[in-house]
């Protein structure tokens, strides 16, 4: 037990203070929302319709910012190598990394999101909506972006190429976030179901993503 | 002889090199049945016009776009389990032919579209997922163009694919539930057909000239690639064979390029 909490606490230090640390992933985040009023206009109406879309794909693209490092600084030292040779179960090693990735960068994006509701004029409940959605959802998509950085890993400048790979996984992730996030605001009960289709996408990234990745990692290691 | 010598490249060569022809002639044959049917003995539809015409093209590529990845998924299983070299070569010859495939149906639907709904494009249910089919077949294109190593590049490309498979039936039910508009399914169906078979015949023959046409491209593909790859080992043999003559020409060179 105790590896896995070293290895979770150096992977959680060297997320928060290698470049920028998690407050490059807010402000990019932010960056995001704010350029969105200028394409789209400053109706705070229609703002306010699609805000819970604009926090999402903010949050989608904050989340793949960074996920070209996931695994390709430790590659680049050696400690990948030290990882997948260890004897330990490396779906496990990627799984730990990722939660590591999410608490450093994804919690920052899910506790700033509240205040950025209020750039794009939310209420409330879609407020409330819209964080929890993202706190089920924004580990799936840290998830499924593990394997296109496990796939990715071994490529400089892999990082177009991810975004690429990542973004139709990512779909439906979005479909469900988003849609549970708006319904919920003008009907309760239009909530729970894609709100459960989301958790159940969480879960099984839970599942597929540490194993593809892991897969992913041994094949560059060879 | 067994699948397992088939899967032998050089044995494989030799087969494609006396199926080939064959499968050319027929699949011209089948095409050229197929297309007389379509425009000429099928009938025009009563609403539709001649734009009736655009299905017969459109549903075989959209049904061979779909076929292309569970090739591409069936190979990927090869290489992981049974680490074939010639899996390899079959997911990567089929990733630009479903690209190649998705595309026309994504454009001769768009061209039907354009007289019929009004619009090029909808954000509808089954256009989506081909769009999202379409960037996940660039995307794996790239993904074999990027990792030089096509042995590694094989085994990464098998586990995007593989991941992917599960993806695209996510996609298609999530994207049902976000939005449709698409015709449902009218042929394969429960209580048969529901297409007059003056109509589903001509598309049956196309749907077979397509699968044929698939196969033919295929097998060329991989034939090109196996050739590919021998090219590229005589290569490297040839560079590590040579190291004198190498380094000779570089001090041949050096002066030269000091001029």
């Amino acid at each position: 037990m105790s590896w896995m909490k070293s290895l979770f606490v150096r992977e959680y230090q060297l997320a928060n203070r290698v470049g920028g640390g998690a407050l490059i992933g807010v402000l990019f985040f932010l960056a995001v929302v704010t350029i969105f009023p200028f394409g789209v206009g400053p109706d705070m109406i229609l703002l306010s319709r699609i805000g819970a879309a604009i926090l999402w794909i903010g949050a989608l693209l904050a989340t793949l910012l960074g996920l070209d490092r996931l695994f390709q600084a430790d590659r680049e030292d050696g400690s990948l190598e030290l990882l997948v040779m260890s004897g330990r179960s490396l779906e496990l090693v990627v799984l730990i990394k990722c939660a590591a990735h999410w608490a450093a960068t994804g919690l920052p994006l899910v506790l700033a999101t509240p205040v950025l509701s209020l750039f794009v004029g939310l209420d409330f409940q879609s407020i409330v909506l819209v964080t929890l959605t993202l706190l089920v959802g924004a580990p799936a998509l840290t998830l499924v972006g593990a394997v296109g950085a496990g796939v990715t890993v071994s490529m400089r400048r892999g990082g177009v190429l991810l975004s690429i790979l990542v973004i139709p996984l990512a779909v439906p992730i979005l479909i469900f976030g988003v849609s549970a996030a708006t319904a919920g605001a003008i009907d309760s009960n239009n909530f729970l179901v894609p709100f459960l289709f989301l958790c159940a996408l969480t879960l099984f990234g839970l599942v597929v993503g540490p194993l593809a990745a892991a897969a992913a990692l041994r094949v560059s290691g060879e | 002889m067994t699948l397992y010598d088939l899967a032998n490249p050089t044995r494989f060569l030799k087969l494609v090199k006396v199926v080939l022809p064959w499968l050319i002639v027929a699949t011209v044959a089948a095409l050229a049945v197929g297309l007389y049917f379509a425009f000429f003995v099928a009938p025009e539809d009563y609403q539709q016009g001649q734009t009736v015409r655009i299905m017969f093209v459109h549903v075989p590529s959209a049904q061979l776009a779909l076929m292309c990845y569970a090739m591409m998924a069936l190979s990927s299983v090869g290489s992981l389990v049974w680490k074939h070299p010639l899996a390899d070569v079959s997911a990567k010859a089929a990733a630009p032919l479903g690209a190649a495939f998705t595309f026309l149906a994504l454009f001769s639907g768009a061209v039907w579209g354009k007289p019929m709904w009004g619009t090029f494009w909808v954000w509808d249910a089954r256009l989506t997922s081909f769009l999202v089919l379409l960037i996940m077949y660039l995307g794996i294109i790239a993904l074999w163009k990027a990792i030089e190593d096509p042995i590694k590049a094989a085994k990464v490309n098998a586990i995007i694919t593989l991941v992917g498979v599960i993806n695209v039936v996510i996609i298609k039910f999530s994207v049902e539930w976000w939005n449709t508009l698409h015709q449902p399914p009218s042929i394969i169906r429960s209580g048969g057909p529901a297409i007059h078979s003056s109509i589903l015949i001509p598309l049956g023959l196309m749907a077979l000239a397509f699968v044929l046409l698939f196969v033919t491209l295929h097998l060329m593909s991989m034939r090109n690639e196996i050739m590919r790859r021998r090219i590229r080992a005589m290569r490297m043999r040839a560079a590590s064979a040579a190291p004198a003559a190498s380094s000779s020409t570089i001090t041949k060179a050096a002066p030269a390029g000091a001029r």
